[in-house]
């Protein structure tokens, strides 16, 4: 179970959010909307343990994630507001490395499966990264939620410069790990396609 | 759950920094060259005498290296910080400094070893013979790794900032001067024919220290960049 | 990272420093001035003639003073600076901001008096002796962390990061004497010291005393009075005190 009690986050001089309390259950969404500068992407950084919070507290099982340290760090995967993925490299150089860093496998087969879970061809995984659309680079990044094997993700704007398709893939995927027993966090301005019974929202105000 | 070991970690960052590196042969090629540049216009400032060249030697070279560990510096965490793996580093569920040694050594490979390799030939273009030569290459060895060190605080301190490469000159030159210090008196000693080890084995001291503690500070300073 | 314990620091909060340093100010202003009348009076006009340097060597009774303020405000601010990084307290970070600009001024002073010194003395305004080259690094220092501090817009990270740097300072500060004293034994030219007057009458020790004790009250008085500036300056940000009424900082402006 991972929760915030009385979270407050500031940006700068700015007081963006305060007094959050949320529950994610084991097999549920938290969805994170609001307008732009509502301070999404900050709460998620907060949610990782990047930002500290003002005041209140993270737990992920009960305990502080600050007290936590790295091993709450091996609980998630954060796919972020950036790509997190080097223009220089292949994809496949790209999550080949990122997998391994995470601990998670990373040989060549399931590196490929991924990739082309998110609908990116093979004529695409050995190309430098730099040469590929905004949509094709998402994708690479969120292929890391094909390998990844932690119970919390904690995904920002995942859907931004995806097309239909790769949205119903990604959508598939978040499924797939809440009937698992995952968590999710989302920032997001789109609904999602999940059942309403696994989803709540938490909407943040300027 | 997953969770890499430390050495599967620190491996991880050397050979994506290594890689990188080959995709930029460039930029190696570019720090090599202005060293090789820079050393060569003392000896037309000053005048081709071999006596006053002998004598300046390993200032010039020590002072070549630390400015070329400096241009570099920009390098260390600035793509990562801008394309966000620098973000997804400081979640990687090991110790941050131990990841930031691997950062470090990478860019010691990348920026101080070819300085290193290449320093017995400035040596001879300055007049140094023998065994000076050789204590200028072993100075630059242990002094180097160092200098690479307590510059990853200034990195990552100016990180994101405007004006950043001066910037961090101005924090870094001021603790880089007893690395110079002993890294540029080994060469006098050896030159004067007194022995270099106190200097060499301070410089030793120099990197050990330094091994030890700007990994944490370097740590400390990327989490308050990242914030 | 730090945090992990309560704020309660932050609630002692700059609203309520703000009026106590004002009362504070004028009793160490007052102190530091008759301290450093005093000690001046005495350095000048009872310390007796230097038998070797005459009268010029009495200039030391403002540069030893002020090298030593500008060692020990490094230390100060490095502290604060540790505590601020430790307990996450927004005024230790402010003490911290305060102090610089005071302690890089004596390191300038001892600077340009040993210098005005060392002109009669060694014929040079300039002698790459180990203590003044130390001074001088130490001023680069200082200098680093005001401009760290002052390039950085975000007011957290600007606090932080000049913490850092001024930590990493303080361990260094040493090794760079140490290493600057290795090098001056090294090269035998300059290896006359500034501080190598024989013997030192009882009366020049009690005049470089009361002036160090002098120019500390100054720091503080000096300190204190920016803190304020400082205050004033935050309290335009709207993250605290939005709501809090500070009818001195209104009439300090």
């Amino acid at each position: 179970m991972f929760q915030t009690v009385a979270l407050s986050g500031s940006r700068g001089e700015r007081q963006l959010f305060s007094d959050v309390s949320v529950t994610v259950k084991p097999g549920t969404l938290l969805a994170v909307v609001g307008e732009n500068g509502s301070g999404k992407t900050s709460f998620l950084r907060m949610l990782c343990g990047l930002l500290s919070p003002d005041g209140g507290a993270i737990l992920w099982q009960g305990k502080d994630i600050r007290q936590l340290k790295e091993l709450y760090s091996a609980q998630l995967t954060y796919v972020g507001h950036l790509n997190g993925i080097k223009d220089e490299l292949t994809p496949v150089e790209n999550l080949t490395v990122s997998a391994s860093l995470a601990g998670d496998e990373s040989s060549g087969a399931i590196v490929q499966k991924a990739l082309e879970a998110v609908g990116l061809v093979r004529p695409v995984h050995r190309l430098p990264t730099r040469v590929l659309s905004q949509g094709q680079k998402r994708r690479v990044s969120l292929a890391r939620l094909w390998l990844s094997t932690r119970p919390l993700w904690l995904l920002d704007e995942p859907f931004a410069s995806l097309d239909a398709a790769a949205t119903s893939y990604l959508t598939q995927r978040l499924h797939a790990h809440l009937n698992n027993g995952g968590m999710v966090v989302v920032a997001t301005h789109q609904e999602i396609a999940i059942p309403t019974d696994s989803i709540q929202h938490l909407r943040l105000t300027r | 759950m997953s969770q890499p070991s430390m050495s599967e970690a620190l491996r991880g960052v050397i050979r994506r920094d290594l890689l990188l590196a080959m995709r930029h042969r460039s930029d190696v090629a570019m720090s090599v060259f202005f060293v090789v540049i820079v050393a060569s216009l003392f000896p037309l400032g000053v005048g081709p005498e071999s006596a006053v060249l002998r004598v300046i030697a390993s200032g010039v070279l020590w002072v070549t290296a630390l400015l070329a560990c400096l241009l570099s510096l920009g390098r260390l965490f600035t793509a990562d910080y801008l394309d966000g793996v620098l973000e997804q580093t400081l979640l990687i569920p090991q110790p941050l400094a131990v990841l930031v040694v691997g950062k470090v050594f990478s860019h010691w490979v990348i920026s101080g070893l070819p300085v290193v390799l290449l320093s017995p030939l400035l040596g001879l273009q300055f007049g140094l013979s023998g065994d000076s030569l050789w204590v200028l290459t072993l100075s630059l060895l242990l002094g180097t790794p160092t200098l690479s060190m307590i510059g990853a605080i200034g990195a990552a301190l100016t990180l994101g900032l405007r004006g950043s490469g001066l910037l961090v000159a101005l924090l870094v030159l001021p603790l880089f001067i007893p690395v110079l210090i002993f890294g540029a008196g080994a060469v006098t000693n050896s030159l004067a024919g007194i022995g270099s080890e106190a200097n060499l084995s301070l410089l030793g001291a120099c990197f050990l220290f330094s091994f030890a503690f700007a990994p944490w500070a370097t740590a400390v300073a990327l989490r308050i960049a990242l914030e | 990272m730090s945090g992990t314990g309560i704020n309660w620091f932050k609630y002692s909060s700059p609203q309520a420093l703000y009026p106590l340093a004002g009362r504070m100010i004028p009793w160490f202003a007052a102190l530091a001035l008759g301290l450093i009348g005093v000690g001046l009076y005495v350095g000048f006009f009872v310390a007796p003639t230097d038998v070797t340097q005459g009268d010029a060597y009495r200039i030391i009774f403002v540069h030893v003073p002020a090298a030593w303020m500008s060692m020990f405000l490094y230390v100060i601010m490095a502290i604060w600076a540790g505590l601020g990084l430790g307990l996450n307290a927004r005024p230790s970070f402010m003490m911290a901001q305060a102090i610089a600009p005071t302690g890089a001024m004596f390191t300038f002073l001892a600077l340009f008096t040993g210098s005005m010194w060392g002109k009669p003395t060694w014929g040079a305004w300039w002698v790459w002796d180990a203590r003044l080259t130390s001074e001088l690094i130490l001023l680069f220092q200082y200098i680093g962390i005001i401009l760290l501090r002052s390039s950085i817009d975000d007011l957290r990270r600007a606090d932080r990061a000049s913490a850092v740097l001024a930590l990493v300072g303080v361990i260094n500060v040493p090794i760079i004497y140490f290493s600057v004293r290795w090098w001056n034994t090294l090269h035998q030219g300059a290896s006359v010291s500034i501080t190598a007057a024989p013997t030192m009458a009882g009366t020049m020790v009690t005049a470089m005393l009361v002036m160090m004790f002098g120019f500390w009250m100054y720091s503080i008085a000096v300190t204190l009075a920016r803190m304020r500036c400082v205050i004033v300056e935050r309290e335009r940000h709207p993250s605290w005190g939005k709501q809090a009424s500070m009818p001195d900082a209104v009439e300090a402006r």
